[in-house]
């Protein structure tokens, strides 16, 4: 259970998440929507331990512990796993290379035997089969020179390897063709099970007809402005962005969820 | 929050020990501080040199006296004071240098066996010949017999001065002359001891050579000859490598290495150089200003200098080669890492003289903390070197941003044939870079040694497969604490 209780970040004293709620049961997809500039990466990132943000007010509780207690590499070992929006390029260093180091460093902290060369290479080239990967990109940097579907893929690939038990997907979804859409899509729904909880951002309500959400929430200048089903998705396709603050007035965690402008 | 800053863990990953930085305890044979002719009287007396070499000595201080440190490499340091330092300084032992192993005091033996490199019979490195310099002298040559045996000469200096005087009066000083520059001129009139090396006509030497340069002494300046030899056909792979214990002052390396390779040899020479950087406030550490020249003297010659440079307080070196035979090749490759405060000003030079001569420089310069790293190259193709091709990269890698990186390549071609190419790139090991590792679970120092490692590579692989490894180690220690 993900538990994030007025949650304040700021970055060069720019306040950008301003009070965010929210809570994610285990087991739960939840979808989060909103304007661009609204916070969502931001949310993703402090989330993920990124140091460049300033967190000013506010807590999360992961299933007991205090996470913004911990550092970037512990919540990832814990299980906390982030697609990026935009994914790293780190020339010089193989896929192959990086994909094994990460692996291992997760399985050390849970008290798994370390994968040899060998196992390791059977895990991802199976891996990779599923979400449509030539093992060609095993032995080339990671993510350098990869198209923008390719990186994505990557991201999809490496929450495969790491099974993790909360995953935040940050805009997987965009500058996906149709079939590589599936394709993430089911490589999320594969993961689903009663105890991982998964964040999903996007922008389009399409990628939630593959991945059927639990709850849709509307984050707007810093805040969940709207929860409801996916129905709100629906609405959001229709009728933009601009209706919200409007009809809600940029209240957190709207009473009638879903409901019609 | 209080999970710790990446600043911090970039810090602590920089900051380590200086593993070899401890002192041995030996009753030693010392020349008292200063610099004059009786100096040099005494050291070549020392050595019971034959004349000859005293008169070379003597001529090589006399110009050296009329020359200025030069001033033109981007480093900075106070002047050296060169009469506040000790020109030779020996470990006591029987009279005339031990003979074996059993000979050589105790104390010298476990120094060596606690800087990885064993001297005796059952813990030598496999396949490596190596020679034990300490301060002034050498104090073990291993292998010698089992390379007799193929006609390979592999000694300390002064033994080949006794053993070997032709071949010594007749290739030494002959790449770097005495007057080539101010700390050659100075090494000539001073050298206490070092390497020789004399592969005959046809053969391939069966092991690797290597020499351990270890200072121990305070205030003790090293000053090694090396000179290696390779006759027609032959071929050799040698290694060098360097540690000091961790002191204060600052002390003077200033070496010169000679490489003779005449028709279809080849010579691959390696130097892993860790001596003591200094503390991470600049305190201490060494100068290490050495002159290393290779001369392809031969058709068909190739030579070719690989250095991963991770210790000196500050470096001022620029392994070179000359292609004078027709279609020689010449080869440097090279990883030069500053931390905290070290200065690096290293590179190569190319001289093409030859017909259809080849040259591949690839520098790979990585600075951290407030290292100040600079690349110098120069390509030379004189207007006989019809044919003469060179390709250059020269990439730099910065950690954190305190630290510098500066390139200054020279083209000098005289030749309408030639071909040269410089491909230069620089980079730094981003916080996006990091964060993304770590989200991965990777911690901040195997993700910086992961780019390192990734960014040297091409340079490691040219290395004999035991000290890649031992580099590669070597580079992660240097490192740690850079992250920030
Ligand atoms: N490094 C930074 N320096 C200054 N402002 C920043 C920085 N990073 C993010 N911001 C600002 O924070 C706000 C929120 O950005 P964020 O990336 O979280 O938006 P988003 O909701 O993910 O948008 P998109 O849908 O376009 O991906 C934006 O106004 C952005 O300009
Ligand atoms: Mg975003």
């Amino acid at each position: 259970m993900l538990k994030i209780n007025n949650l304040h970040a700021a970055i060069d004293g720019k306040d950008i998440l301003k009070g965010l709620n929210l809570e994610v049961a285990d087991g739960e997809v939840h979808a989060i929507m909103g304007p661009n500039g609204s916070g969502k990466s931001t949310l993703a990132q402090v989330l993920a331990g990124r140091e460049t943000f300033t967190v000013t007010d506010g807590s999360v509780d992961w299933d007991g512990t205090d996470l913004l207690a911990l550092p970037a590499e512990e919540r990832a070992r814990a299980g906390l796993f982030l697609a990026f929006q935009y994914p790293v390029e780190i020339p010089g260093v193989s896929n192959a290379y990086f994909l094994k180091a990460a692996v291992n460093a997760v399985r050390r902290h849970r008290g798994l035997p370390e994968f040899d060369a060998m196992d390791f290479l059977a895990k991802v080239k199976a891996e990779m089969k599923a979400v449509g990967m030539k093992e060609e990109f095993l032995y080339r940097s990671v993510n350098e020179g990869f198209s923008g579907g390719e990186k994505k893929r990557n991201e999809v690939l490496q929450m495969a390897l790491l099974e993790p038990r909360l995953a935040v997907l940050d805009e997987t979804d965009s500058g996906l063709d149709i079939d590589a859409l599936k394709i993430v899509a089911e490589g999320v729904n594969r993961l689903r099970s009663p105890e991982r909880s998964m964040i999903v951002i996007t922008h389009y309500q399409r990628l939630l007809d593959y991945i059927v959400p639990d709850k849709v929430h509307v984050l707007s200048q810093g805040r969940i402005v709207r929860s409801g089903g996916r129905e709100l998705a629906l609405e959001l396709e229709e009728h933009g962005y601009g209706w919200i603050d409007t009809a809600q007035g940029g209240k957190a965690g709207g009473a009638s969820a879903g409901a019609r402008p | 929050m209080n999970a710790p800053t990446r600043s911090d863990a970039i810090g602590a990953f920089l900051e380590q020990d200086y593993a070899a930085g401890f002192v041995t305890t030996l009753e030693t044979d010392t020349v008292p501080k200063g610099l004059s002719e009786d100096v040099i009287r005494l050291i070549s007396a020392r050595k019971g040199e034959p004349d000859w070499l005293l008169d070379w000595r003597l001529e090589a201080y006399r110009h050296w006296l009329t020359m200025t440190p030069p001033k033109w490499a981007a480093v900075q340091f106070p002047p050296v004071d060169f009469q506040d330092i000790v020109y030779y300084s020996a470990p006591k032992s029987k009279k005339d240098g031990p003979k074996s192993l059993d000979e050589v005091d105790p104390e010298l033996l476990r120094t060596f066996e606690k800087l990885g490199v064993p001297l005796h019979e059952r813990a030598r490195l496999a396949g490596v010949a190596v020679d034990a310099v300490f301060d002034s002298v050498s104090v073990a040559t291993t292998f010698k017999k089992e390379l007799g045996e193929h006609g390979v000469i592999f000694c300390s200096f002064s033994e080949a001065v006794k053993e070997h005087p032709e071949l010594v009066r007749q290739y030494l000083g002959t790449v770097v002359p005495p007057e080539d520059n101010f700390y050659a001129a100075l090494n000539s009139a001073v050298f206490s001891d070092g390497s020789f090396v004399f592969i005959p006509k046809g053969v391939k030497c069966p092991m690797e050579l290597s020499t351990y340069f270890r200072i121990n002494a305070r205030d003790t300046g090293q000053f090694e000859r090396t000179l290696i030899i390779a006759e027609e056909g032959a071929s050799v792979s040698y290694l060098e490598g360097c540690t000091a214990p961790m002191r204060d002052e600052n002390q003077l390396h200033a070496a010169v290495v000679e490489l003779i390779a005449l028709d279809d040899a080849k010579i691959k020479y390696s130097t892993v150089q860790n001596w003591y950087p200094g503390d991470k406030d600049g305190k201490g550490g060494i100068y290490n200003f050495v002159t290393k020249r290779g001369d392809c003297r031969g058709a068909r010659s190739h030579i070719s200098w690989t250095q991963v440079e991770t210790g000196s307080a500050i470096t001022w070196k620029y392994p070179s080669v000359i292609l004078r035979g027709d279609s020689s090749v010449g080869d440097f490759h090279s990883v030069a890492l500053t931390n905290n405060l070290q200065q690096a000003d290293t590179g190569t030079k190319m001289i093409h003289m030859g017909r259809n001569t080849r040259s591949t420089i690839l520098s790979k310069g990585i600075s951290a903390g407030r290292g100040s790293n600079t690349f110098r190259g120069l390509v030379k193709v004189t207007p006989k070197a019809e044919g003469a091709r060179n390709y250059t990269q020269c990439d730099s890698l910065l950690i954190g941003d305190r630290c510098a990186a500066h390139t200054f390549p020279t083209i000098e071609v005289r030749h309408p044939t030639a071909h040269v190419e410089h491909e230069a790139t620089t980079s730094r090991i981003g916080e996006d870079q990091l964060f993304y590792a770590m989200q991965r679970g990777i911690s901040a120092e195997d993700a910086v040694s992961m780019i390192v490692n990734g960014f040297c590579r091409e340079v490691f692989k040219e290395l004999p497969m035991e000290f890649a490894v031992e580099a590669q180690k070597l580079l992660g220690v240097s490192l740690e604490g850079s992250v920030g």
